[in-house]
């Protein structure tokens, strides 16, 4: 029981990362290889936040004068991650106008009929 | 506590392997909007209140409803 | 043949993964830079948030390029998005009087809301790019609900997006030449710690940017919307 407990938030995040690069490897589906890599991302962003964890903490915010300084959650992987997830965003939706002009070019979405895209 | 977690990680799992099999792309959609969201209440669960307000209005709201135009101006079913 | 090459590179990485996990046992210590933030930050930058204090005060030039990485993809996504000649005519119904109405009606506590999220960033949970991501939602609420009554402005979303980048760069600039350490040197009083009016510049820089980052996904759910 303890070892799940160890690792079952860092099994979760590595999950989530096996499974955005096997259909970003696999499927070939342009919108489907997007599916992936916002998968990919969230997988990314849960265990940046779990390496930062410490049992028993809180979140690292000072809202009322009762709170210790030792026992707060690590504040700079959560800072990294804020930012990240809106770079996210952007990041998709230009991959996403991408897949729309794609489709209205070669008429179709799959990348192995797009001579160019082939691997 | 230990129950919750392993029970919200599983269907977390579940819920992206599913967006890997559906050929419907927006079942596969709505499938990761669900792993975004059960993600922000793994955020909160891991003392991280900022991140979990960001991943509930941007990775559930704002990147599905991307996700559904893009589909909406191309192809619904993948082959 | 694609998914055994795939299997083949997931199970070299997963053994990998095993034996650098061993290394970082889970919530036991955290790195000595977060002592530092931890214990010194709330009398450094008078922001009760410390994830605040990181995001602008610490770390402020990297904010600055994840800015600048937004804006460089708006800027491409339009691009992108001009080149496409033939649009079709999509025919559309209009929405009902209720849907559109409640939407209308929705509309600006959704906005204050988000407002309300980057004003408080030093205090509570929430910052700008929460803040900017609601005044977004509340714009794509609009664009679902009354589709092709209103558009967003353009001139004023680029107006407010340059003012956001604007102040973000000549506070940071002003901070570089009145100290003498970093870009976004904290210059102004730091006030009464755990009100409104404290942490000297961290809630102006909070409030660019929660402009900045609401006009350019406003701008982008536009572009994605109407354009394509």
């Amino acid at each position: 029981m303890n070892i799940l407990y160890d690792y079952i938030y860092y099994a979760g995040a590595f999950g989530l990362i096996f499974i955005g690069i096997f259909t970003m490897m696999v499927k070939r589906n342009y919108i489907k290889v997007i599916i992936g890599l916002s998968i990919l991302e969230t997988g990314v962003n849960l265990f940046l936040i779990s390496v930062g964890y410490i049992s028993n903490g809180t979140a690292p915010i000072f809202s009322n004068p009762g709170i210790e300084a030792k026992n707060m959650v690590d504040p700079v992987p959560q800072a990294l991650v804020l930012t990240a997830i809106v770079i996210g965003l952007a990041v998709l939706s230009l991959a996403l106008s991408m897949a729309i002009r794609l489709y209205k070019h070669f008429g179709t979405l799959d990348l192995q009929q797009i001579k160019e895209q082939r691997w | 506590m230990i129950v919750i977690v392993t029970f919200l990680i599983v269907a977390m799992l579940a819920a992206a392997v599913s967006a890997y099999f559906f050929r419907d792309l927006l079942n596969a959609v709505i499938a990761s909007c669900m792993v975004s969201l059960i993600a922000a209440v793994m955020f909160i669960l891991l003392h991280a209140p900022d991140v979990a307000m960001a991943e509930a209005s941007i990775g559930a709201a704002l990147v599905t409803t991307v996700f559904v135009i893009a589909i909406r101006r191309t192809t619904r079913y993948e082959k | 043949m694609r998914k055994c090459i795939g299997i083949i590179l997931l199970i070299i990485i997963a053994w990998g993964i095993l034996t650098s996990l061993q290394t970082m046992p889970f919530g036991v210590s955290r790195a000595k830079v977060a002592n530092h933030y931890i214990n010194n930050g709330k009398d450094e930058t008078g922001a009760a948030n410390i994830v605040t204090s990181v995001v602008i005060n610490y770390r402020a030039f990297d904010t600055l390029g994840e800015v600048t990485v937004l804006f460089l993809s708006a800027i491409g996504l339009g691009a992108v998005l001009a080149t496409i000649k033939t649009r079709e005519k999509r025919d559309t119904e209009k929405a009902s009087l209720i849907l559109s109405t409640g939407c209308r009606f929705l509309f600006p506590p959704i906005i204050l809301f988000g407002a309300y999220i980057f004003i408080h960033g030093h205090l509570t949970p929430g910052g700008g790019f929460q803040g900017g991501a609601i005044i977004a939602s509340a714009f794509l609420l609009m664009y679902l609900g009354c589709h092709g009554e209103k558009r967003l402005n353009d001139r004023c979303s680029t107006f407010s997006e340059s003012l956001g980048g604007l102040a973000f760069v000549i506070i940071g600039l002003i901070g570089l030449a009145v100290g003498t350490h970093y870009f976004l040197n904290n210059f102004m009083p730091l006030g009464k710690f755990n009100t409104l009016l404290s942490a000297g510049v961290i809630p102006i820089i909070y409030i660019a940017i929660g402009f900045k980052v609401g006009a350019e996904l406003s701008k982008i759910i536009d572009l994605l919307m109407e354009e394509s």
